[in-house]
């Protein structure tokens, strides 16, 4: 078999393993820091472990190292099935995988020193950036030019999201890290005062929009039809709603701003865009779970379907949730709490990281030569740890976010505030003790998914699987 | 905001929101090749990945056009092309200020009352004292700690040391207009490192004695004597600390005095009466006043 006639699943394989390893590196610092949340002695006074350190580390972990390689491993994956071709450019897809390792070691290395933009999921310094943008190029270069050469008429939608994902996602990295190095570890950026604020958030919310929804909208067009061996419930709503998913996410941006010294009409437009947004968000919610119906007898023995479906629910919860709390009367109460952080948690993990361990699961026996997982019994014990870890987390921080904006807000009778900070501080600590629990029934999970991978994967000899001809 | 900007942004937002209006008209309209995609050989991948066709869920279409026509009334009704437009003339600057005056209003009369009364007084009203601790903890207590017993270079409000005097109107001054407590670096200043260290061991044995055989004796009367005094007594008018007792801001260690001496201090506590107003301000006083009697 010549090598054209077989797809390259070396690469896939690499990034899948990796999500697998990053993923769990990424989830024990966040357990760390939300530790240390409840015992800062936890940070031993040294300064590469204090929560200003780790926290950037934590999420630059979970979005672009297990985010990111669960991207490249089913976007690597999706296009090759979808575009009946072996991926484009093998050396330069081999490049990416390395290129991407890379990144993630110096932003492992650089983070706990304190090298940092100070910008929110953008705090690798400009040395890192510009290896990030070398080989998100090579990445946009090996994508797109597999579906330029593909051997079906129609590009199938999951590529229309991860086209997307990819595009945007090398704009946004290159406009917001415009920088003038003032060193090899520090640099300034171009834009000064609120226009830099405003750049860094319409790439901070849009770094939610394309990498964590749309990247993922991808993933699941292929895999939940995959899983479910049922049809993409409807064509023409797939149409509507990535074209306005797409085109609006790109205004959401200012609703990080509100009541700051971001003009009045940002503001209006970033908060009327958000409230769009909506519908478009949702119609991939809708798509995934009427693909799902007809199927439901399956989520009885079929634990990839439950992660799934409880991922698309998640996904729907959060955009629902997000555009109320972009509303300026919600966000004057939830903004700065840990309401936030719960939002942000419901959305990485209940849909994010929930969708990419159920792909995962059906991508690694595939790619490994074996009929299935090692143990689909240890896959049930996974979906309910993470089930659970991820209300915990989700429900404590509600709480303790809602409460601590009315705590703010409280007066008495003569004007002055209720309550002091550390009392709304005092309140919230059992809520982090929940959340730490939450946290580690998450992690649990993963532990019981590294050994499940590793009895999977061990002793065996990957084949290469030949092309598929087109229907 | 330039004009240009405003049409830049009027165009292109309504272009948005006008072409999501075209998406849905154009989406939902069926047409005769579409129906047949569940069929069609030509939307088949990967072997067994088909899609159907089903009109769009007729509550999700509806959700999106509300939103929408929702948006375009609230691009009319609040700014959103300039600064300064929409309807109702809302700002958050506005609304910033009218919530102020609302409250300035309503609470206003309740604190003038205790602003027209002396410090002296208010330490005997126990509403005026309720009134104190709730901004003592809003305002004070990030530095001063929760029960006032300070912390290093935040001084300790419920002893009877005051830097710079514990004097109602001493008080009042402070919290309104804020203190600069500066002791100048004198690191160049000392001949060696010796010298350095006689200073600290004769200033930390101030309280016992003054020890005038010490070398450093002569040093302290040319260089220090100006703002601590003769006897290291301090002096309140420029907020120089008694060198002579036992309470030390930044610490008794040798290593913290060193510092002192060497790198100098900067006491900074900042003027409130731009956040508070006279009249919280003399309750505050109060309640300060009421923690060391």
């Amino acid at each position: 078999m010549d090598s054209q006639s077989s797809y390259n699943d070396k690469v896939v394989r690499q990034f899948a393993i990796m999500t697998v390893v990053w993923g769990v590196v990424g989830m024990l610092v966040g357990l760390i820091i939300a530790a240390q949340l409840i015992w800062p002695a936890l940070n031993f006074d040294l300064p590469f472990l204090t929560y200003g350190r780790l926290r950037p580390l934590h999420t630059n972990a979970v979005i672009f190292a297990f985010g990111g390689c669960g991207l490249f491993a089913t976007a690597y994956y999706v296009v090759q099935r979808t575009c009946h071709v072996r991926l484009a450019f093998d050396k330069l897809a081999t490049f990416t995988f390395w290129g991407w390792q890379l990144v993630i070691v110096l932003a492992a290395i650089t983070l706990p020193l304190g090298i940092t933009q100070s910008k929110e999921y953008a705090e690798l310094e400009w040395p890192i950036d510009l290896l990030i943008a070398v080989v998100w190029v090579s990445y946009g270069i090996v994508f797109l030019g597999t579906i330029a050469k593909r051997r079906v008429k129609h590009i199938y939608v999951a590529n229309w999201f991860y086209a997307a994902f990819i595009i945007t996602v090398a704009v946004l990295h290159i406009f917001n890290n415009l920088v003038i190095p003032v060193s090899f570890t520090k640099s300034y950026p171009i834009y000064s005062g609120i226009v830099d604020g405003m750049m860094q958030w319409w790439y901070g919310h849009n770094a939610v929009g394309f990498f964590l929804t749309a990247g993922f909208l991808g993933m699941m067009y292929y895999f939940v039809p995959k899983q479910a061996g049922r049809p993409v419930y409807s064509y023409r709503l797939s149409v509507v709603h990535f074209w306005a998913l797409i085109a609006i996410y790109m205004w959401a941006g200012p609703h990080h701003l509100h009541y700051t010294s971001l003009p009045n009409w940002a503001q209006s437009i970033g908060m009327v865009f958000s409230l769009i947004l909506l519908a478009p968000s949702w119609g991939g919610m809708i798509n995934g779970i009427m693909t799902l119906s007809g199927a439901w007898h399956k989520l009885r023995t079929d634990p990839i379907l439950k992660f799934m479906i409880v991922s698309l629910s998640f996904y729907g919860m959060s955009t629902f949730e997000g555009p109320m709390m972009s509303i300026k009367t919600v966000n004057a109460l939830s903004h700065y709490t840990d309401w936030t952080i719960g939002h942000v948690h419901s959305g990485a993990l209940g849909w994010v990281a929930m969708m990419t361990i159920g792909a995962l699961y059906n991508l690694i026996p595939k790619l490994f030569n074996k009929e299935s997982m090692y143990s689909t019994k240890l896959i049930d014990v996974h979906f309910w740890t993470s089930t659970i870890g991820v209300v915990l987390y989700a429900v404590s921080m509600w709480i303790s976010g809602i409460t601590q904006g009315l705590m703010w807000r409280a007066l008495n009778d003569d004007g002055t505030l209720t309550y002091s900070f550390i009392e709304s501080l005092k309140f919230t600590y059992p809520y982090y003790g929940i959340r730490l629990l939450g946290g580690l029934v998450f992690f649990s999970g993963m532990m019981v998914m590294v050994y499940n991978v590793w009895m999977t994967v061990r002793a065996t000899k990957p084949q290469p699987i030949p092309v598929v001809q087109p229907a | 905001m330039s004009a240009g900007w405003t049409w830049y942004v009027l165009i292109m937002t309504l272009a948005s929101v006008a072409a999501c209006f075209w998406l849905i008209v154009w989406t939902n309209r069926q047409r005769a090749s579409e129906s047949e995609i569940a069929a069609s050989e030509a939307h088949v991948w990967d072997e067994d990945i088909r899609e159907l066709n089903n009109p769009l869920p007729m509550w999700w279409l509806w959700s999106f056009i509300i939103t929408l026509v929702w948006g375009i009334g609230y691009f009319v009704m609040y700014p959103s092309f300039s600064d300064t437009g929409g309807l109702l003339g809302w700002s958050q600057e506005a609304q910033y200020e009218a919530q102020v005056a609302a409250a300035e209003e309503r609470y206003g009369p309740i604190f003038a009352s205790y602003g027209a009364m002396a410090v002296e007084e208010l330490v005997d009203d126990p509403k005026a004292m309720n009134i104190g601790a709730s901004l003592y903890a809003n305002y004070c207590s990030q530095c001063h700690g929760a029960n006032a017993l300070g912390a290093a270079g935040f001084p300790n409000l419920t002893d009877d040391t005051w830097n710079w005097g514990g004097s109602p109107a001493n008080i009042e001054y402070a919290i309104t207009n804020g203190r600069n407590a500066t002791m100048p670096a004198l690191g160049a200043v000392f001949a060696s490192d010796e010298a350095i260290n006689e200073m600290v061991r004769y200033v930390r044995n101030m309280a016992n004695e003054m020890d005038t055989t010490s070398p450093a004796h002569a040093t302290y009367m040319q260089l220090c004597v100006a703002c601590h005094g003769p006897t290291g007594q301090g002096m309140q008018a420029v907020g120089a600390p008694s060198l002579a007792d036992d309470v030390w801001l930044y610490g008794s260690s040798e290593s913290a005095v060193r510092k002192s001496f060497v790198a100098g201090r900067n006491g900074v506590m900042p003027a409130h009466m731009n956040m508070l107003g006279s009249d919280r301000i003399r309750i505050l006083s109060a309640y300060i006043y009421s923690l060391s009697r």
